[in-house]
């Protein structure tokens, strides 16, 4: 698999003193989920928002397809995609007129189909005329989902996509996510705080704690590194260094 | 149509699409100017009819009220646009989408142009079936006078909007507060001349106050204000480019601070 997100000693310093992330080094390859994981405060978030051009590097490269995030940011854009469980999308508007939206922002061709076939893929056709700001949380996640891949993006950026699900919607979220994945070849960075989700779903988890990269690899690789049991232990571990 | 072209157009449908479904969003473009033409427009007619009024008083502050009207929706047009994405934490969708600063921009103005012809329609009609005031008596000139507010409404938008940007959501007040404080400094409804020496200077560097004294001259003497729509017009380039620029240098603070996120969550 070639390496479609390559980031080389990326530091963040915010305020002149306070190190963010701290020289980190890694690739995401192509059709893999990689998982991004650690501690509140490890760095994770301001590394995705470096990703998706949000916040600005102190220092280091981000290539994303090979182009650099800071030049090419529109043509990068144009091919990834975004989905928090933080952010939501205009109350106003219907749960369809919110998808057209998108999908014009994005240039998608056939937006009808692809609109409809989403919308059924995630269960949530039935609200489709419903304005967004009656949905529980768990449609809007839904729905965030639904625009997160309107643009059959090549990479996608998921912050915690199943923190406001049932467990039975994330579990069919997960399926449905790792399904788009085997078919389409879509590259999915992944952080959550379900470590049992992480184990589950990532293909490679890269452990962060103060700014810095700890360890990476497959979970199995991990778990012998720390001698944990699970993914949750090993995190445990290293949040409590005493222990 | 571009794939520029269509991006403008997404985020602007993005906002029509919220003023046909929400009546409050509707209101805020119809009812603020229309309540303010019924209550000042009344109270001029109340004040023309006592001995010793200004003559041409109706026409005076009825065309001040309405072209004031115009830049104050053209500055809410770009800031409260905005605002809209603060508020349904739809900012960080946007602003990880393909919309480029500029495009973001341009699709604010767009959207600015589309509210004010809204606003403009009702007052207009209502000024001139309630107090038979026809604002294009001014004629020609009106075209110069407006577009000179509409742009200066524009640069102070532009403005407030990266302070929110910088600052916050503690600093949207900035969005209905910032156009009002230079409204003394314009004067709107009295001649520059009335005000003390130091605003006088101040007014001289106030768009609005040579599109407000070109309006009284024009109504006056029939003649078109050169020297006002000349001097407002000049103004308008220098501040209009320096908030662009501000924008831009303020944007790439913000991404530089991590504020973005901060704002968009």
């Amino acid at each position: 698999m070639s390496a479609i997100v390559e980031v080389r000693g990326l530091t963040k310093v915010f305020n002149r003193q306070k190190k963010a992330v701290d020289g980190i080094s890694f690739e995401m390859r192509e059709g893999e989920i990689l998982g991004l994981i650690g501690p509140n405060g490890a760095g994770k978030t301001t590394t995705l928002q470096m990703l998706l051009g949000l916040t600005t590097p102190t220092s280091g490269e981000i290539r994303v397809f090979g182009l650099d995030i800071n030049i090419r940011r529109e043509e990068i854009l144009r091919q990834v995609n975004f989905s928090s469980s933080y952010i939501s999308l205009p109350y106003s508007l219907t749960v369809e007129e919110n998808l057209t939206v998108f999908s014009r922002l994005y240039g998608v061709s056939d937006r009808k189909e692809r609109i409809r076939e989403l919308l059924t893929v995630f269960e949530i056709i039935d609200i489709k005329d419903t304005p967004t700001r009656r949905l529980s949380s768990g449609q809007i996640t839904r729905v965030c989902l639904c625009k997160a891949l309107l643009n059959r993006p090549r990479v996608l950026f998921l912050d915690e996509p199943t923190a406001s699900l049932d467990p039975d919607m994330a579990d069919k979220t997960r399926s449905l996510l790792k399904k788009i994945k085997e078919e389409e070849g879509l590259s999915i960075l992944y952080t959550s705080h379900n470590m049992k989700e992480m184990e589950e779903m990532c293909d490679r988890v890269i452990f962060m704690d103060k700014g810095r990269i700890i360890a990476a690899g497959d979970p199995g690789s991990i778990l012998r590194e720390f001698g944990g049991r699970t993914l949750e232990e090993v995190f445990i571990k290293i949040a409590r260094p005493g222990k | 149509m571009s794939r520029r072209h269509q991006r403008i157009l997404a985020y602007t449908i993005r906002h029509l699409y919220l003023y046909k479904r929400s009546l409050p969003r509707l209101m805020e473009i119809l009812y603020w100017p229309v309540l303010d033409l019924l209550v000042w427009g009344f109270v001029t007619v109340y004040l023309s009819r006592q001995e010793g009024a200004v003559p041409g008083f109706v026409t005076f502050f009825i065309g001040a009220l309405i072209l004031w009207d115009l830049l104050f929706r053209s500055q809410q047009g770009i800031s409260v646009s905005f605002l809209e994405d603060v508020w349904s934490r739809n900012l960080l969708n946007i602003f990880v989408s393909p919309l480029s600063a500029t495009e973001y921009i341009l699709s604010l103005l767009f959207l600015s142009t589309i509210k004010l012809v809204l606003t403009a329609t009702v007052m207009v009609t209502l000024a001139w079936l309630l107090y038979a005031f026809n604002i294009f008596a001014l004629g020609f000139t009106l075209v110069p006078l407006v577009l000179n507010l509409i742009v200066m409404g524009w640069a102070i938008g532009i403005l407030t909007t990266s302070l929110i940007l910088r600052f916050g959501q503690e600093a949207e007040v900035l969005a209905w507060g910032v156009a009002l404080l230079f409204q003394p400094v314009s004067a709107v409804f009295y001649p520059v001349e009335v005000l003390p020496w130091f605003l006088r200077a101040i007014a001289n560097y106030i768009p609005a106050a040579h599109v407000f004294e070109g309006m009284r001259f024009v109504l006056n003497t029939g003649q078109f204000p050169a020297r006002e729509v000349a001097a407002a017009a000049a103004l308008n380039i220098v501040y209009i480019a320096l908030s662009v620029f501000f924008f831009y240098w303020n944007f790439k603070v913000v991404r530089r601070k991590g504020l973005l996120a901060k704002v968009g969550e």
